[in-house]
């Protein structure tokens, strides 16, 4: 298929789509006047129900905690599924690449982002375990948390270089960590069931709205979350560096 | 005016299909991907919005304040976090394909190329 015609079967798709958006958006009430009442009957009960002061993180962790065990295990899976794909092959070891760049140069590190990058580590630490810890009372969480603690190794690589990288990021263990964060998740449903309740429904005692220790097991969920989250992001991170060392050192973009 | 977000979640998507479409480099391809996924954050945070009322988060505000949906923001957090994860696994097929054909280009790889 030639680009021309390629453009024009899209160009009639894009239009008929194009309608159809249009013919179901005008079904949507106008912007600015969200009609309810799912929303907020949970924003009514949820800060008393639960002892929160975030409701998004109520209903990610608690009302809908089972969609988000789906969730995290998409995420599972789809870091398994791109360690698979990046992983050494013995069959490439020595071939040489038909394509690249051998006349661009790396630039030498600076020091400016040699001195800054150390220096963010700690205060990145710092804030991904607040952000973990605090989902439910500020906007954060596991997911979001787990992010930025995942950035921490990855300013270890900016600063100090794949050799300062690679023996701090132990990928065994980095792996259990993965394993052990989406496992704890199922295991804290599980304490539901224990407890003679529902699935991971909220077993523990629910504190004082406000304060760092409430919210039951949705605390403990977002722990769960953001270890396998930086994990997850740990590992995409060393196995993409590892197949940029590869092309550095089979001549590519060295 | 009241229909602009829409049209912006509407524009999101379809610009970014075109992107697809017409892509020649497979990293340009999943960019244009995480368009298209962006219009659905746009698309679901202006169902729930709810004009000149305060986040679904009661630190600050006591519980009662007007608020937006926050089951549609529930939902976006899922939907980027999605994103994050089906991109990583994207760019390590590129990466691959890259190492089998020397190319990058969708149009000279053929569908299931081993």
């Amino acid at each position: 298929m030639n680009d021309r015609l390629r453009t024009a079967v899209f160009l009639v798709g894009a239009a008929a789509l194009g309608l159809l958006l249009a013919w179901g958006f005008s079904g949507l009430a106008p912007f600015g006047n969200y009609p309810g009442p799912y929303g907020d009957v949970l924003v009514q009960i949820a800060p008393n129900e639960r002892q929160i002061q975030n409701v998004v993180t109520a209903i990610n962790f608690d009302y809908r905690g089972f969609d988000t065990l789906g969730e995290e295990f998409i995420l599972f899976a789809s870091v398994a599924g791109a360690l698979v794909l990046l992983r050494e092959g013995i069959e490439e070891e020595d071939r040489p690449h038909t394509e690249g760049l051998p006349d661009r140069h790396l630039p030498p590190r600076s020091e400016a982002v040699r001195a800054w990058g150390l220096a963010l580590l700690v205060t990145i630490f710092v804030f991904g375990v607040y952000m973990v810890l605090h989902g439910q009372l500020s906007p954060g969480g596991g997911f979001q948390g787990g992010v930025i603690l995942a950035t921490v190794p990855l300013h270890l690589f900016l600063s100090g270089g794949y050799r300062v990288f690679r023996p701090l990021t132990p990928e065994a263990l980095i792996e259990v960590a993965e394993a052990a964060g989406a496992g704890a998740y199922v295991v804290v449903g599980l304490g539901g069931m224990l407890a003679g309740i529902a699935f991971l429904q909220n077993v523990l005692p629910l504190g004082e709205t406000g304060s760092l220790v409430s919210g039951g097991t949705i605390m403990v969920i977002n722990v769960a979350v953001g270890l396998e989250v930086s994990a997850g992001f740990v590992l995409l991170l060393s196995a993409f560096l590892r197949q940029l060392l590869r092309l550095r050192r089979s001549g590519h973009a060295a | 005016m009241s229909w602009l977000p829409y049209l912006v979640a509407a524009w999101l998507l379809l610009v970014g299909l075109y992107g697809i479409a017409t892509s020649r480099n497979m990293i340009h391809l999943v960019v244009c991907l995480s368009v298209v996924q962006s219009s659905t954050y746009v698309l679901l945070l202006c169902v729930g919005y709810r004009a000149g009322a305060g986040a679904p988060v009661f630190s600050d505000v006591p519980p009662g304040t007007p608020s937006v949906d926050p089951i549609v923001q529930a939902l976006t957090l899922t939907d980027i976090v999605v994103g994050a994860t089906v991109t990583a696994l994207l760019l390590a097929i590129a990466v691959q394909v890259h190492k089998r054909t020397g190319s990058l280009d969708p149009r000279r790889t053929r569908p299931m190329q081993g």
